[in-house]
């Protein structure tokens, strides 16, 4: 079966600098695929060859079967596409750059209004529709550019850092409506939140010098953290010693982490061997050492910690 | 072809939400009044006709239309809407063509706004309105290939001061190659086809010709071809700017 989304071996090469570096992977209906990287990665640039921005020094990018190499026009009428910091015509307004967006899709009289509206509703800018884009603040912009992303209700929506530039209460805004849009298409978003990964993607691909160094769903990669099913211990702060001896003697704790010392309450991280279920030998042990406790804790791993893990190891 | 007028409506409409439009309209023109009446001296020479005023067209469109032309693609590059334009499903082709129509669309516009001086012409004497009319297409036709030149040249720059600079200088070559000026560098030693094909290059003297009343088919395939050239030479310019 074709994928909605299918890339293979696809390079950039500026002069002798390779941004993008043999990348390949598919993505199909109903996942969303979080972009990560350290800045620089290659994540922007691999993302304007998937909409035929940039070409590609090699290899392809097909979506929905179509090359964007060779069928370009029928590539991007599938996708929906903000681009990096978002860039609009700032002298029109928003209903003016969603009408010629519309326009050039090929979406004309009521189809025309519909999608404006629709889209508008649907990121709320429809207090924004008759102001100038370049006197807007940067999150309404960062919406308009979502809003003609997403205008012609495309199969496949890239997003190039969709919440870059905006205030909690709007990143989870943005976040909601990927989530509510992800059923039925395809949406790749790149980013370097990773709170962003765990909230709306169901796969995360971590690319690093223009590489893909890991690739998985969000629980698959918190699993390779050391911190995956570490167990971690809140507690007064005398009992702090009488608890490390007794972790200490439990077979599968490696190591044992002190991470607050503060008076009166301590907190330590008991680390698991190659990630194993440790936590009813813990509670066993303190149990019987007659440790009493405030707070216990199984930690599914940090992604943070596999994120530098992979970036720097490549 | 839906693509092509949604940018050229775009465009268009992108020339009169700035001053640009406005400054562009009201000095052409206040120079076109002053070259016409004042050093064309339309009213001394007693005759009925425009040639004042389109005599003067090639030096004002020759920093005019690359001000217009400035900004088409250098503008895009440097806000990064190159980005938004080009992922749309259009073609290069079919974007060099909506901004190009843009750029010549306004051009017409503030062109047919010197109807004034025929308004004048007219109430004092009986001009050949055939040949008005068809000195207004000459000058409409030099200053598509004016812009298509300034298109160009705007596609290899994010610098819209380097565009306008670039641009005048490219036309004033065009303009001058039929001129003794850059004649007599080649006189003497050149062999007399180069001399010919040097001297058909150049705008003025085709110019002149249609602007005479002449539609000759060789003037409107020079300009229609230099058109071509540069609009084509646009598009490479774009996919390759592109892709570096």
């Amino acid at each position: 079966m074709s994928h909605m989304l299918e890339i293979d071996g696809l390079t950039k090469r500026f002069g002798s600098f390779t941004a993008v570096d043999g990348v390949s992977f598919t993505v199909d209906r109903g996942e969303v695929l979080g972009f990560l990287g350290p800045n620089g990665a290659g994540k922007t640039t691999a993302m304007r060859m998937v909409t035929g921005f940039l070409p590609p020094t090699a290899g392809r990018a097909l979506v929905d079967g179509f090359d964007v190499t060779v069928d370009p026009i029928e590539v991007k009428r599938r996708i929906g596409f903000l681009p990096e910091g978002a860039p609009l015509y700032e002298d029109m307004t928003p209903i003016e750059l969603l009408g010629f967006v519309a326009d050039v899709r090929g979406l004309a009289g009521a189809a025309k209004r519909e999608a404006i509206a629709r889209a508008a509703v649907r990121i709320n800018i429809e207090s924004v529709m008759h102001q100038a884009i370049g006197t807007l603040s940067k999150g309404y912009k960062r919406r308009v550019g979502i809003a003609q992303a997403i205008l012609h209700d495309p199969e496949i929506l890239i997003l190039d850092e969709p919440t870059d530039g905006l205030d909690p209460n709007q990143k989870h805004e943005v976040r909601r409506l990927i989530n509510e849009m992800a059923r039925d298409k395809v949406i790749v978003i790149s980013t370097h939140l990773l709170e962003e990964v765990e909230v709306v993607c169901s796969r995360a691909i971590i690319i690093a010098r223009g590489r893909i160094v890991a690739d998985g769903t969000p629980v698959e990669l918190e699993s390779r953290s050391s911190y995956h099913n570490a167990v971690s211990i809140r507690l007064p702060r005398d009992r702090l010693a009488a608890c490390r001896s007794c972790l200490e003697a439990i077979d599968g704790v490696v190591r044992i982490e002190v991470v607050s010392e503060g008076a009166p309450v301590a907190e330590l991280v008991a680390f698991a061997r190659d990630g194993q279920a440790i936590i009813d030998r813990v509670s066993e042990g303190l149990r019987r050492g007659d440790i009493r406790i405030e707070q216990i804790r199984v930690e599914r791993g940090r992604l943070d910690e596999v994120f530098r893990n992979v970036t720097m190891a490549a | 072809m839906s693509s092509v007028l949604a940018v050229c409506r775009r465009e268009l409409r992108a020339y009169f939400t700035t001053p640009l439009a406005y400054v562009f309209i009201v000095i052409f023109l206040a120079l076109n009044g002053a070259t016409t009446f004042y050093f064309g001296g339309l009213f001394d020479r007693g005759q009925a006709d425009m040639q004042p005023m389109f005599a003067f067209h090639p030096w004002l469109y020759l920093f005019l239309i690359p001000a217009v032309a400035m900004r088409l693609w250098a503008e895009e590059r440097k806000s990064g809407t190159l980005e938004l334009l080009m992922t749309l499903p259009l073609s290069t082709t079919q974007a060099v063509f909506g901004k190009f129509l843009s750029a010549w669309a306004f051009t017409a516009i503030a062109l047919a706004l010197t109807f004034p001086t025929w308004l004048t012409v007219a109430y004092l004497g009986d001009p050949d309105n055939g040949v008005i009319v068809t000195s207004y297409f000459g000058s409409l036709l030099m200053a598509g290939a004016y812009l298509a030149i300034g298109g160009f040249v705007s596609a290899m720059t994010r610098n819209q001061v380097i565009a306008f600079v670039v641009g005048a200088a490219a036309i004033f070559l065009f303009m001058m190659s039929g001129l003794e000026l850059v004649m007599s560098i080649f006189q003497g030693w050149a062999p007399r086809f180069v001399v010919d094909l040097v001297q058909s290059l150049s705008f003025l003297s085709h110019y002149d010709s249609v602007v005479r009343g002449v539609v000759d088919l060789r003037d409107l395939v020079f300009f229609l071809s230099v058109m071509g050239v540069f609009l084509f030479a646009n598009v490479v310019m774009v996919d390759l700017k592109r892709g570096a």
